[in-house]
């Protein structure tokens, strides 16, 4: 395969990833003063957003079918709950813990993908109403706020870092400062190279883009298009899953609040990524550049110091928006050729 | 048993018998508690303004409601939903606040600007989100959900730098009157009465509705038919940011404040929810607005049931969940289907042994 | 039941002792008998069957509504029939396949009108999906598959890119990669449910010469077609569908055109004789309606003159592909003309949109019912009255007695079949259906009439019919633009013909002039 295409869709992967990479330098330039120009500073967008990395990738998978799944917040905010409650009140040891949010993970998709797929309910609103139904529990477990102190592996893996042998720096002290990575970033790097092994090279990842692609037609060439969307539907829960575990690693809480809106951070992610809404297209690379967009520009807005938290906001919108008009332009081309 | 069948193909029936149930659980949980049964339809007159849990479930209903007719129109038109209505409520809060208080000040008890400005900026601020919306779906063919995602996640935001990041209080008693009462008459209802009658009269006495209908179902076909189909659409976005303006302004009046953070939080989600509790596809074409109506108070009264029985509002969801769930799968097809050969499978096993 | 074999029902069908010979028992792969089904309240299918042999093209024929979408759907499990029996080459016993990918296995394939693939994945994925080469390790083995997808479409002579995107080609290569997929399936029953409708005449030769090839490997072939010429150059037996029931089935020689056309509709047909009247003469003393002057659109038509005067039909014709749909297009704004003027009844107009078109009195019968014509889940009545509306503008909404009326004079009038004026017009047959949609043009009472394939799809009763009111507009003194790409149907309804080729449109021809040899010859160009 040494013929490279560059259709529409790669070359809104590249740039995507062009867009991150000036973004980066032009940080890197801007607030070199503020220490944007240390590795550690890239790895912490890693370790801050490897939980949204996990989800993203599932969101991907349900959006190729054409679907969506908007309950993953609240998921990530039950599960992160269950974990906090466990350890602290139940008394269960993390890793039986743990084993337990993906086994709740896995049915909680099937029900909804069963909802989907078998009984023809929209996917908004069956995941609307997985949403409020994880966030009410998340409140049934527990009303208030509980930290995760008690349990010694759960500790040891939140707080163990993987420092890498360069890029470090001196810090005043003069002592030399390694950068690192947390367990968490490793997980959430290892679900995107599966993920994107599954989809290019299993039956089942070129059936999501089938099944997205034309349902009709991939039914009609007998793929069994309903069994598909399930299996996403279970895959997207349970990547939700893992990455609350990695996400309760960093905050290691639950609250009820926790993770409000990631859902949108997730589709805004996937769709800066390359991926559309109405299925067939999209790819994890691009998902997990979405991310590290997405965090790129919380991390610059930070980094001023003067400008208040929503400007993030407004910028990833204007984003949003520039690659929305990417993509409406390139299907204008496509239109006409 | 035909009469029945009959009753149940109504395409009224679902969004009003879920209402009725929700009654019913109310009139079991007064029996149970030892109240009067009908205690949740006694409307009584306390401090000289109506008092009542049916009141109560009109009033709070009323933004829902309100919100339900714009997104009925979008979801119709474009068979998509606007996921931005609850951001741009909170812009109006952020508009009309700043605008009455005057940009950081933080509690006032006098207006900066007159009232009338206030609201009228705020409303055209929720027109022109939802003409940018409106402009994105019809004329980009971009899809609603992405489209709106932009609003959605910039209109708090832009909402909150308005007020400076801040909670701002007008203590102004005319501003609190649309959040409070006219009499005896919560001013919500009113309001939210006004904007269904002006919705309905508009649909029975102009060709909107067949022209949003026709669009909805078939874009393409529409516009050789003569009807201009993107027009039509983005129509239906700038009705949709008005209603959530207006939305957001009874939100806005009820707490005298910007609470930007909060107002219209989650909103989107309950009028998308009594869209597609009034019976209506959320894949377009054919509408109910008399059942979204009815759906959005559906959704306050499981509320107010729900908090009424003792459940806490960050625990309610659950419930609302089991909800909504429920009656959507009634409603599913193949459900249909399966409840259908049951029930024939008994009455064959009935005939066989008789 | 299980004790009976397929020869025992082989011998007591009518269908055999109509061919006289004798068939061996195992040369027959598919047989298909009593099958009825039931829509809610419709009976589609009422002891339809089929016969099919190895090694043979069979047409399966009938008007619209006759069943042979459902008999096809009951084949291949998308639709469950209540009674009646399948037997397939190979199988023991009764089939009933329970979905297609069932159908699949037991070597049933089937290729529909609309390209059912997917247009985001690659050609070669397209052609292997569901049944991907894999490597050992259970994964996907793409570059088997690449080799054996370039492969396959060598073998059937298609020049195509197989790790290119589906969405890259043309319809009609996408057609013939839809075949070539369900030929590599190994199937024994090839089903081809209306292939043709979107190829031109090269490429349906070419489809004809792959089903040959086909055949000579002793695949049976269910050919679904609407064009009789296709039938009788390719097939080599007829099965006829009338109202759900089997009329019988015959070998081609058996069945000539005329006796064909009579079986599907079930009385002798003489309508298909002249009913233009001679000697229409000529139009161009009547005053001009439509004076189009340099118009085009871009990669579509190029810049065209038209005159067209009152009353006159001219007809419109050219390959597939040729510009012709897009010319009318143009007049109409159904596609903005970017150049030239027009001027309708001496008036120079701009016409941006439909709206504009249809206030100056025209209207467009568009060519894709579905995709364009139908608002697929309203009811008769809302469609009728649409283009009214639409010209009444959005404020003045017309009240409900007179949509009523507007529907009733018009279901009256051309007698579109249906329960009432209520019924949604998705439930309509393609025929009614386009009468529908014919009722929301004449119900704007229009000088000026596109009607672009008017007839396809459509049964030969309700095409004479159409025929016939095109010939009665014109008379009323309408004037009107007739699409088709049946040569023969032109020449019925036409004052004068337009020719185009290539998006352009390159003569006109007159009426003393127009015979099928003249038409032909035209459209072809030159060069031959």
């Amino acid at each position: 395969m040494k013929k490279s295409k560059i259709n529409g869709n790669n070359l809104l992967l590249l740039i995507t990833i062009a867009l991150f990479v000036v973004m980066y330098v032009a940080g890197c330039v801007i607030y070199a003063d503020k220490g944007f120009t240390r590795l550690q500073t890239f790895m912490n967008i890693l370790i801050n957003n490897a939980g949204l990395i996990c989800v993203t990738c599932g969101m991907t998978c349900v959006m190729l079918t054409g679907g969506i799944d908007i309950s993953v917040g609240s998921l990530i905010a039950m599960d992160c709950m269950i974990m906090a409650v466990g350890i602290e009140t139940w008394g269960w040891s993390s890793p039986v813990l743990m084993l337990f949010i993906l086994v709740i993970g896995v049915v909680f998709g099937l029900v909804q993908g069963f909802c989907i797929a078998y009984l023809d309910i929209q996917p908004f609103i069956v995941t609307m109403a997985g949403m409020f139904f994880a966030r009410g529990m998340t409140a049934v477990i527990c009303k208030e706020q509980v930290s995760i102190v008690s349990d010694k592996i759960f500790n040891w893996l939140s707080g163990f870092k993987i420092e890498l042998p360069f890029g470090g720096y001196v810090n005043k002290k003069g002592v030399m400062q390694l950068p690192y990575l947390r367990i968490t970033v490793i997980v959430a790097l290892i679900v995107v190279i599966l993920i994107f092994l599954m989809l290019r090279y299993t039956r089942f990842g070129r059936s999501l883009y089938a099944v997205g692609g034309n349902q009709q037609s991939a039914t009609l060439m007998g793929l069994d298009v309903k069994k598909t969307k399930l299996k996403a539907y279970m895959l997207s829960s349970f990547l939700t899953s893992i990455g609350g575990i990695c996400y309760c690693l960093n905050t290691m809480s639950g609250t009820t609040t926790q993770a409000t809106g990631l859902e949108m951070d997730a589709i805004s992610s996937a769709v800066i990524g390359g991926t559309l809404l109405t299925g067939g297209v999209g790819n994890v690379i691009g998902s997990l550049f979405g991310v590290l967009i997405n965090g790129t520009i919380s991390t610059l807005v930070k980094s001023n110091g003067k400008l208040v938290s929503s400007w993030a906001n407004i910028v990833t919108a204007i984003l949003l928006c520039f690659f929305i008009l990417l993509q409406s332009v390139f299907a204008k081309i496509k239109e006409k050729k | 048993m035909s009469t029945f069948k009959k009753l149940t193909q109504k395409r009224l029936f679902l969004p009003i018998f879920s209402m009725i149930l929700v009654m019913l659980i109310n009139v079991v949980y007064d029996i149970a508690c030892g109240n009067a049964p009908l205690s949740f339809f006694m409307i009584t007159i306390k401090n000289g303004v109506l008092y009542g849990r049916l009141i109560d479930v009109l009033n709070r209903g009323s933004e829902i409601a309100i919100l339900a007719i714009g997104m009925t129109l979008v979801v119709s038109a474009s068979a998509g939903t606007d996921i931005s209505v609850g951001s741009v409520m909170s812009l109006y809060a952020g508009v009309c606040c700043m605008l009455l208080a005057g940009y950081g000040e933080v509690n006032v008890s006098t207006y900066a600007h007159p009232l009338l400005v206030g609201i009228g900026v705020g409303l055209l601020v929720t027109c022109i989100c939802g003409l940018f919306n409106g402009f994105l779906v019809a004329y980009l063919n971009i899809q609603p959900m992405v489209a709106t995602l932009i609003l959605w996640s910039a209109g708090r935001a832009i909402g909150l730098l308005l007020c400076n990041s801040q909670i701002v209080y007008v203590r102004v008693p005319s501003f609190q009157v649309i959040g409070s009462y006219v009499g005896f008459m919560p001013t919500p209802i009113i309001v939210a009465a006004v904007c269904i009658a002006v919705a309905s009269l508009v649909l029975r006495f102009t060709a909107l509705g067949t022209y949003i209908q026709s669009v909805g179902i078939n874009k393409r076909a529409s516009r050789i038919a003569g009807f201009n189909s993107a027009k039509i659409i983005l129509l239906c976005y700038v009705i949709c940011g008005l209603c959530a303006g207006l939305a957001g302004m009874v939100a806005t009046s009820r707490i005298y404040s910007a609470d930007t953070n909060n107002i219209g939080l989650n909103m989107e989600l309950d009028a998308i929810l009594a869209v597609a509790l009034g019976g209506n596809s959320l894949g377009g074409g054919k509408f109910n607005l008399a059942g979204s109506i009815i759906g959005a108070y559906t959704i306050q009264a499981i509320t107010t049931t729900l908090y009424a029985l003792g459940v806490s509002s960050a625990q309610a969801p659950v419930f609302k969940a089991i909800v909504v769930i429920l009656i959507v799968v009634i409603q599913a097809e193949p459900a249909k289907d399966f409840f259908k050969k049951l029930t024939s499978k008994k009455a064959a096993k009935g005939v066989t042994q008789a | 039941m299980t004790g009976f074999s397929p020869s025992f029902y082989g011998i007591r069908t009518h269908s055999y002792k109509m061919k006289g010979g004798v068939v061996l028992e195992g040369n027959v792969v598919l047989k298909m008998q009593g099958i009825c089904m039931t829509f809610p309240g419709v009976k589609a299918l009422e002891n339809a069957g089929l016969t099919l042999k190895k090694g043979e093209i069979r047409a399966l024929m009938g008007e619209n509504g006759a069943g042979k979408s459902t008999l096809i759907k009951c084949l291949t499990g998308v639709n469950k029939f209540e009674a009646g029996e399948i037997y397939l080459d190979g199988c023991n016993g009764p089939v009933v396949n329970k979905d297609t990918m069932d159908a699949q296995k037991k070597g049933i394939s089937t290729v529909y009108q609309e390209v059912n693939l997917c247009p985001n994945l690659s050609v070669a994925e397209n052609l292997y999906i569901g049944r991907e080469p894999l490597t050992k390790m259970g994964t996907v083995n793409r570059k088997v598959m690449v080799k054996q997808a370039a492969a396959l479409m060598k073998e059937l002579e298609l020049d195509v890119d197989v790790t290119r995107n589906l969405e890259d080609y043309s319809l009609a290569l996408q057609q013939m990669i839809a075949i070539a997929r369900a030929v590599d399936m190994d199937s024994k029953v090839l089903i081809l449910d209306e292939p043709t409708s979107s190829l031109d005449d090269r490429e349906v030769e070419k489809l004809f010469t792959m089903m040959r090839n086909l055949k000579a490997k002793g695949v049976g072939i269910i050919f679904v077609t609407h064009f009789l010429e296709q039938v009788y150059a390719v097939c080599d037996g007829i099965t006829v569908l009338r109202n759900g029931h089997l009329v019988g089935e015959y070998d081609i020689e058996d069945l000539p055109r005329v006796k064909l056309v009579a079986a599907m509709m079930g009385k002798d047909f003489d309508d298909l004789a002249s009913i233009k009247k001679e000697g229409g003469g000529d139009k161009r003393k009547e005053p001009m309606v439509i004076e189009a002057k340099g118009l085009s659109h871009a990669g579509t038509i190029k810049p065209f003159d038209l005159d067209i005067h009152k009353g006159e039909v001219i007809g419109l014709t050219g390959l597939l592909g040729s510009g012709r749909s897009e010319l009318a297009r143009a007049i109409y704004g159904a596609d903005r003309a970017q150049t030239g003027t027009l001027k309708v009844k001496g008036q120079e107009v701009k016409i941006k949109n439909p709206i504009d078109a249809m206030k100056l009195g025209m209207g467009l019968l568009p060519d894709d019912r579905k995709a364009e014509g139908i608002i697929a889940d309203l009811s008769i009545r809302e469609n009728i009255i649409l283009a009214v509306q639409a010209k009444m503008g959005i404020m003045k909404k017309i009240p409900m007695a007179k949509q009523c009326e507007i529907a009733d004079k018009y279901i009256d009038l051309l007698q579109i079949k249906c329960a009432s004026r209520e019924t949604l017009i998705k439930q309509l047959s393609g025929g009614n259906q386009q009468k529908v949609i014919l009722a929301r043009w004449l119900a704007t009472n229009p000088d000026f009439l596109i009607l672009d394939e008017p007839t396809r799809g459509i049964d030969i009763g309700t095409k004479t019919e159409i025929q016939k009111l095109v010939l009665k507009l014109a008379d009323e003194g309408k004037s009107l633009i007739f699409i088709s790409s049946e040569i023969e149907e032109m020449l019925r309804t036409c004052n004068r013909m337009a020719v185009l080729r290539d998006g352009q449109k390159v003569g006109e021809i007159e009426e003393h002039d127009m015979n099928q040899m003249n038409v032909m010859k035209a459209i072809a160009g030159g060069e031959h």
